[in-house]
């Protein structure tokens, strides 16, 4: 168990604040539930790269007192691969949002996961475009009306915990900003694990999301986020889901790129391919 | 096979690509992510081969636009890290380009010219990208774009890319075109000075953007980057126009102001009534041109230009009020000719010459245009 009540402030870049998250988001809890990860391992912020993408959740490294680096839209896991190779003595954490993850980022997010790079991705899913204004993401569930759905979404989603499994991620996880006292150590163990970490927190946007399909507020909307979620169980046979399942998914140690890597340059090195 | 990490005295035979790839070993990269694509693919094949070896890192990306993302992310951990492409693969580089220049960040990225648009005459040489590497990402930003007309040269100015790039933080574009990157010639690889980033004399209180001072992360100083503009402490400031204006001015006037980065070399200027303005492989036909031409008693003379961008505005300019006549040959329907004549202000006449048919210049053809300049018959292009 992560401690709790505890200072967080050597992780937090607090003259960056006030951030720029709107009332009710819940971006703000995934953040510290990620600052929470770290000070529960101890770690040394000066040996912690967050690297964030554009976007809502692309904001999040400027408000950790780690390195920050805010990239371009959707390429966040490309920098982060080169900064884990070029210096595997860092911690490397992905900060993504569910558009800048899954749309523009699509391709990166699949190869960071076949790799198996150690690198936490944490991504933000609000269902939607939060900084442009509200507009349909490759989350947003059918029918579901956004900026740019307004007669409803006629694509089906992603569902990124599949995604992640089936390109080749190691650590795969899903939870809710509902459950908030489960993310830190969700994140943790996904920091702790040694390869490409996926953890997709469902998160409220009541700004957007919320208001265009009429969910209330950030309560009622922690509120909806219980009612569609169910625990990670066995389904028998004639059993159906209740809702989008929550909890570890992967959790298995295969190699690691950077130490596959690593291990070819020891060969090189003694010359073994020459 | 194995090849030396320092220069030959021997001369031996390398491919334009392999000299890239020597050049980049020996500049002291240590960081190679890429995406295939022809002409470019022999560097990275060659960097893929030879940098484990010296314990450095190689990545084939999933694109040419995580390949450039991979390359800003080692460049931050301190790496000098570099990628190769050709013109499909520059065109998605742009957008990261940007953010490297934004973000101030050292970093090599070698476009291997071939004929486009789109996917183009793949194996065909040109001269194509000159303005999109001086302006293909969106905005203003300083440039510093270098090029290279022999094996030995692209070796050199590999180097030189680097060194420039560290010293002014900034991405650095090398030239090359199919033909230089797939010739092959017999050569003795120059001995070469190496710079390296500067790092601040004290950790504490370092500011990232205040100057071509670097500390990269885990160093002690916490470090944020952004491609928002941004204050000296690395802290967006997205609605600070004139602080984005400013540093903005700031880069430029850093590459504008090092007359180290006007790399290029003038041969028989002095008396010549006509100046062969040229750059990268064109270069080479250039000089036979001025050759052929002054064996024929035509005052002809050459000016190689080995940098781009910046723009040499003051040495044409100088150049144009000493001569009658500008002939620009490229490889392309004229994109250097454009500074050439703003340089030129009508001292001189600047007179293009194209060709966007991906075969090059032949001497004769140039030494022909050359004749009908001076004798007031050129054609008159666009």
């Amino acid at each position: 168990m992560p401690n709790t009540g505890q200072d967080l402030r050597k992780y937090l870049r607090v003259e960056m604040m006030p951030n720029v998250w709107c009332p009710g988001c819940g971006h703000g809890n995934i953040s510290r539930a990620v600052a929470t990860a770290m000070e529960s391992m101890a770690l040394d912020p000066d040996q912690v790269v967050l690297v964030g993408g554009i976007g809502c959740a692309g904001r999040t490294p400027f408000y950790m007192n780690t390195h920050a680096m805010h990239t371009t839209h959707g390429r966040a896991l490309a920098y982060a691969t080169g900064i884990k190779l070029a210096k595997p003595s860092l911690t490397v954490i992905a900060v993504l949002g569910d558009g800048d993850a899954l749309a523009i980022g699509g391709n990166h997010f699949l190869h960071a996961c076949r790799r198996n790079i150690d690198i936490t991705a944490v991504i933000y899913n609000n269902g939607i475009y939060g900084m442009t204004g509200g507009q349909a993401a490759p989350t947003t569930p059918e029918g579901f009306r956004s900026a740019t759905t307004s007669l409803g979404n006629i694509e089906p989603p992603f569902d990124i915990v599949s995604l992640a499994l089936a390109a080749g991620a190691t650590y795969v996880a899903r939870t809710t900003t509902f459950d908030a006292r489960e993310m830190p150590a969700l994140i943790e163990a996904a920091i702790r694990h040694r390869g490409l970490s996926v953890v997709e927190i469902l998160t409220q946007c009541p700004t957007f999301y919320g208001r265009m399909n009429r969910l209330g507020d950030a309560s009622q909307m922690l509120d909806y986020e219980r009612d569609i979620t169910m625990p990670l169980v066995e389904l028998t046979r004639d059993e159906v889901a209740r809702g989008l399942p929550i909890g570890v998914f992967r959790d298995e140690v295969k190699p690691e790129y950077v130490e596959r890597y690593q291990a070819l340059v020891q060969r090189a090195v003694r010359g073994d391919d020459a | 096979m194995t090849h030396e990490r320092s220069p030959h005295a021997a001369p031996r035979l390398i491919q334009g690509n392999e000299a890239c790839a020597l050049g980049a070993l020996r500049a002291g990269c240590t960081f190679y992510a890429g995406y295939p694509i022809t002409p470019a693919s022999e560097i990275m094949e060659t960097l893929a081969r030879r940098l484990p070896a010296v314990g450095g890192v190689f990545i084939q990306m999933e694109d040419e636009i995580g390949a450039l993302a991979a390359v800003i992310g080692a460049a931050w951990t301190g790496a000098k890290a570099m990628t190769a492409t050709s013109g499909p693969g520059f065109s998605l580089m742009q957008e990261n380009l940007g953010y490297a220049a934004m973000t101030q960040t050292p970093c090599v990225i070698v476009d291997s010219q071939r004929a486009g648009p789109s996917t183009g005459l793949p194996t065909l040489t040109s001269q194509g990208d000159v303005m999109q590497a001086r302006w293909g990402t969106h905005g203003d930003r300083a440039a510093l774009v270098l090029t290279a007309s022999s094996v030995r040269d692209v070796y050199q100015m590999t180097v030189t890319a680097f060194n420039l790039s560290e010293r002014h933080r900034l991405p650095a574009v090398l030239l090359l075109d199919a033909t230089l990157s797939h010739m092959r010639e017999n050569v003795v690889l120059p001995e070469v000075q190496v710079e390296n980033r500067r790092a601040p004399a004290s950790v504490e209180g370092f500011e990232p953007f205040a100057g071509a001072e670097f500390l990269p992360f885990g160093a002690g100083a916490r470090i944020v980057v952004t491609g928002l503009a941004h204050q000296a402490s690395g802290r967006p400031a997205a609605s600070d126009g004139a602080g984005a204006e400013r540093m903005l001015l700031h880069a430029l006037a850093d590459v504008e102001t090092d007359p180290g980065v006007f790399l290029h070399r003038v041969d028989e200027t002095d008396d010549a009534e006509l100046v062969i303005l040229a750059y990268g492989i064109t270069a080479r036909a250039a000089r036979a041109a001025m050759r052929l031409l002054r064996e024929e008693g035509v005052h002809a003379g050459l000016l190689e230009l080995q940098t781009l961008w910046p723009f040499p505005e003051s040495l044409v300019a100088r150049l144009a009020e000493h001569t009658g006549a500008l002939l620009v040959p490229e490889l392309n329907l004229g994109q250097l000719v454009l500074p050439v004549r703003a340089a030129a202000a009508g001292r001189a006449r600047v007179v293009p010459l194209n060709r966007a048919d991906g075969v090059l210049f032949s001497p004769e053809e140039i030494a022909r245009a050359a004749r009908r300049v001076l004798t007031g018959r050129e054609a008159v292009h666009a």
